[in-house]
């Protein structure tokens, strides 16, 4: 017992608040990683320098905690002042002591079974606001821990989870209110996005990612099929809080491969939303894949930074999108202001100066299959880019790999997944990927590092000029931010599939990634 | 061991759980879709999305073999509902992702008949493709059946049940024809000079792990190598027309379709 206390002695102070004045200037605390990706501007960037490209191989792992699960893993923890706050697969959440990797709290979600989704009970991570911590719950539920203990302040249902709906992105804290997207894309649901009062759970608002008969949009979708129509938003946006505006990516419209009870446009399936924080009002979109029958959802993050567009520079938005096709666009109208493909892709000839994409025949799924670049997974998907100021590149985990696009039948039934089709891999196509660094304002390759396989996990850039990424086969790797150059890599021995997140434990720099049921944080070891 | 060669990944989850697409469905022990119009239906769906693999009649390739009375993971219908469904964890059988309930019954029918086919007439002998197996062949030098045999190349204990004959026979013509998915052969130099030829057991971005033709196993990180050559479809095994006669194929193809594990 005299042991564990003093151990504990030795520990920084817990659970400090997080107000929303820490989370806006999060900048200024390089030591902690306060929202999903790090900062409102999304840009997976972390000030600290501590580990850089002189040091980086004397990276070692300090500590390894194992999760109880057999689920994959795609958290992307937050850290408060020494302390790791961890959602698991389901929305259990832990806090663990980042000099020890030991736990301090745990809250364990026994999901209802009636819960059900495309892709297992993954979960992405946590907010913080003041002195509570809120998970999404796979059965659809958002749930407000006490910081310091782990119990249930409140807890309410956000969608019917046997209806399809769930969640698997991590919330986003901003001012009083916790921002939280739905997925069940697979499943015709009707999407949208939600804040709720930080303090009691009561809702703020909703915003409806399908309109409504007679709704501006509707007219986007035939028949009755808007009221199945999906766009769910399961990927955590950013924040502008100069504008007060929320930016958030939708995902498909459903059914995934037929599109034909749904002619149009689907909006606002596959767009980027601009909303106002303070009552989810739309200010603007952006539709990427319009009438997608691909499943390219645009869930990734979006990235708040300046652009210099032919001359002018802007404040924008810089989005590398599923469908193969990296995005500026103006971030105070939406205005397209450039774009390219960044991985390989067979659909589309281009975009025009509006950004929709040009059309190539034959890219349309049919009955017996056709080959498509990329595959339904995407030239890129939910895992994270990177941003760097030092460096003003852009980093994307990118995919080069195609698939046989199969249409099918779509049969609405409530709670059941409603595809009408699916879609194969190349039989003899090993899937092939890089992290790629692109010029912001244009999405010009500045460099590239070949990946074994398809990339799956996110990129953190850091002031040590760095850039951290995870494979497929396990390796947890830096980069010199300037030209991609591999620096170091350890094997962690289980498939990556997370965000890298770095910040101060006891003063000193670590980085962390999620691998297998397991997170490591590595730090600088004395030679 | 493909029946629905569809990958599970909606939201990029090649490799997670496979959800059921309707908890509440209870499956029941009999197929409710016979009709001639679902066995119509059932053969397209094969045709479109599992033939590829299975062969156009059930007859196998790169997955098993579907014309047989008697599947080994699917015993009764309800079992073959699953497999189609869910796939088969640890193989190369993925859920079937683009068919709905009615459909995957459909699919059951039409697999179910791929069986009451006659099994097909083979002219060679196994008794003596067997022996040719295990003199003149030299087959068992890299080939382990019931646990007898080298370990370089595929274990054969079950390879009837899982290849067609007219695969068996053209990985003994051509053996490079019919490489297994991942099978890769490389050549290597490392920078102190040695070279080795083996076959890839395993690679990431930085290292590779090989084992040599004499069974020896090798690890490289690629940065102490000064060459790596992937020599993509091509095989360690010679094919066997310069050494048997047509006869002799035919009776080593017959032994090969007996090798059926314990059944």
């Amino acid at each position: 017992m005299r042991l564990t206390i003093c151990a504990l002695a030795l520990l920084p102070p817990l659970a400090a608040q997080v107000s929303f004045d820490r989370l806006r200037q999060s900048d200024s605390e390089p030591g902690n990683w306060l929202t999903y990706s790090g900062a409102y501007s999304a840009r997976r960037y972390s000030g600290l320098n501590q580990i850089d490209r002189a040091n980086v191989r004397q990276l070692r792992p300090v500590w390894v905690y194992q999760m109880q699960t057999t689920e994959r893993v795609e958290t992307s923890p937050l850290v408060v002042d020494g302390v790791m706050y961890l959602s698991e697969p389901g929305g259990s959440v832990t806090a663990l002591d980042t000099l020890t990797g030991r736990p301090l709290w745990k809250y364990v979600r026994t999901v209802r079974k009636e819960a059900r989704g495309c892709c297992g009970q993954v979960n992405r991570g946590v907010a913080i606001l003041n002195d509570m911590v809120y998970v999404g719950a796979f059965d659809s539920h958002l749930v407000a821990l006490d910081i310091k203990s782990g119990i249930v302040r409140w807890d309410v249902e956000v969608g019917e989870p046997k209806l399809g709906y769930s969640i698997t992105a991590a919330p986003l804290a901003l001012k009083d209110k916790i921002v939280v997207g739905i997925a069940g894309g697979e499943y015709g649901v009707r999407g949208f996005l939600d804040a709720y009062d930080a303090r009691t759970g009561a809702r703020a608002w909703r915003f409806w990612t399908v309109p409504a008969p007679g709704e501006p949009g509707s007219e986007t979708w035939s028949g009755g099929s808007a009221k199945i129509g999906a766009a769910p938003t399961w990927v955590t946006g950013a924040y502008d809080p100069g504008r007060n505006t929320v930016f958030w990516g939708t995902g498909n419209p459903g059914p995934d491969w037929n599109g034909d009870a749904r002619l149009g446009d689907n909006l606002y399936s596959d767009c980027l939303l601009a909303l106002d924080g303070d009552t989810g009002r739309l200010k603007w979109y952006f539709q990427f894949t319009p009438h997608d029958t691909h499943d390219w959802d645009s869930t990734e993050v979006p990235v708040l930074a300046d652009a210099v567009v032919r001359g002018e520079k802007h404040q924008a938005v810089l989005f590398g999108n599923r469908n193969a096709f990296y995005y500026v666009l103006d971030r105070g109208t939406g205005k397209f202001l450039a774009g390219r493909p960044f991985a390989r892709q067979t659909w589309a000839k281009g975009l025009d100066d509006s950004g929709k994409p040009i059309r190539l025949p034959d890219s349309e799924p049919t009955p017996e299959g056709a080959k498509i670049y990329p595959d339904l997974a995407g030239g890129t998907n939910w895992f994270s880019p990177s941003y760097s100021p030092q460096t003003n590149l852009f980093y994307v985990p990118s995919r080069d790999v195609g698939g046989v696009y199969l249409k099918g039948n779509a049969e609405y039934k409530p709670g059941a997944q409603f595809n009408g089709g699916g879609q194969s891999p190349i039989v003899g196509e090993d899937p092939v990927g890089a992290i790629r660094a692109l010029a912001p304002d244009t999405g010009e390759l500045k460099w590239e590092f070949k990946l074994h396989s398809d990339a799956g996990a996110g990129v953190l850039s850091t002031a040590g000029n760095l850039v951290f990424a995870g494979t497929n086969e396990g390796d947890f790797l830096a980069l010199d931010a300037s030209t991609g150059r591999p620096l170091w890599h350890f094997q962690t021995g289980a498939v990556i599939n997370a965000n890298p997140v770095s910040y101060l434990s006891a003063g000193r720099q670590q980085v962390a990634i999620a691998s297998g049921n397991s997170i490591f944080a590595f730090a600088l070891v004395d030679q | 061991m493909r029946l629905a060669c569809i990958v599970l990944s909606f939201a990029f989850a090649a490799t997670g759980q496979v959800v059921p697409f309707d908890p509440e469905y209870v499956i029941p022990k009999e197929n409710p879709r016979t009709t001639p119009a679902d066995l119509k239906a059932g053969r397209q769906l094969f045709l479109g999305q599992c033939a590829r693999c299975h062969g156009s009649n059930g007859e196998g390739g790169r997955g098993a073999v579907l014309a047989h009375p008697r599947l080994r993971h699917a015993p009764d219908d309800e079992a073959l509902f699953l497999v189609i469904r869910d796939g088969i964890k640890g193989t190369e059988m993925p859920a079937g992702f683009a068919v709905d309930t009615r459909e995957t019954w459909q699919l059951v029918a039409y697999v179910r008949s791929l069986g009451r086919i006659a099994p097909e007439q083979l002219p060679g002998d196994p008794k003596r493709g067997r022996q040719l197996y295990q003199s003149q062949g030299h087959c068992s030098q890299c080939h382990i059946v019931h646990g007898e045999g080298g370990s370089l190349g595929p274990e054969l204990t079950e390879i009837g049940s899982r290849r067609s004959a007219a695969h068996l026979r053209a990985a003994l013509l051509n053996p490079a024809s019919t490489l297994p998915e991942g099978f890769l052969q490389v050549r290597l130099i490392t920078r102190q000079g040695l070279g080795i030829t083996g076959l890839r057991l395993n690679e990431d971005t930085f290292s590779i792990q090989i084992v040599d033709l004499n069974g020896g196993l090798h690890s490289f990180f690629k940065d102490d190598l000064k060459e790596l050559q992937r020599e993509t479809g091509k095989s360690p095994m010679p094919g066997v027309q310069s050494t048997f006669s047509p006869a002799q194929v035919d009776d080593l193809v017959a032994y090969l379709a007996s090798l059926r594990g314990n059944e």
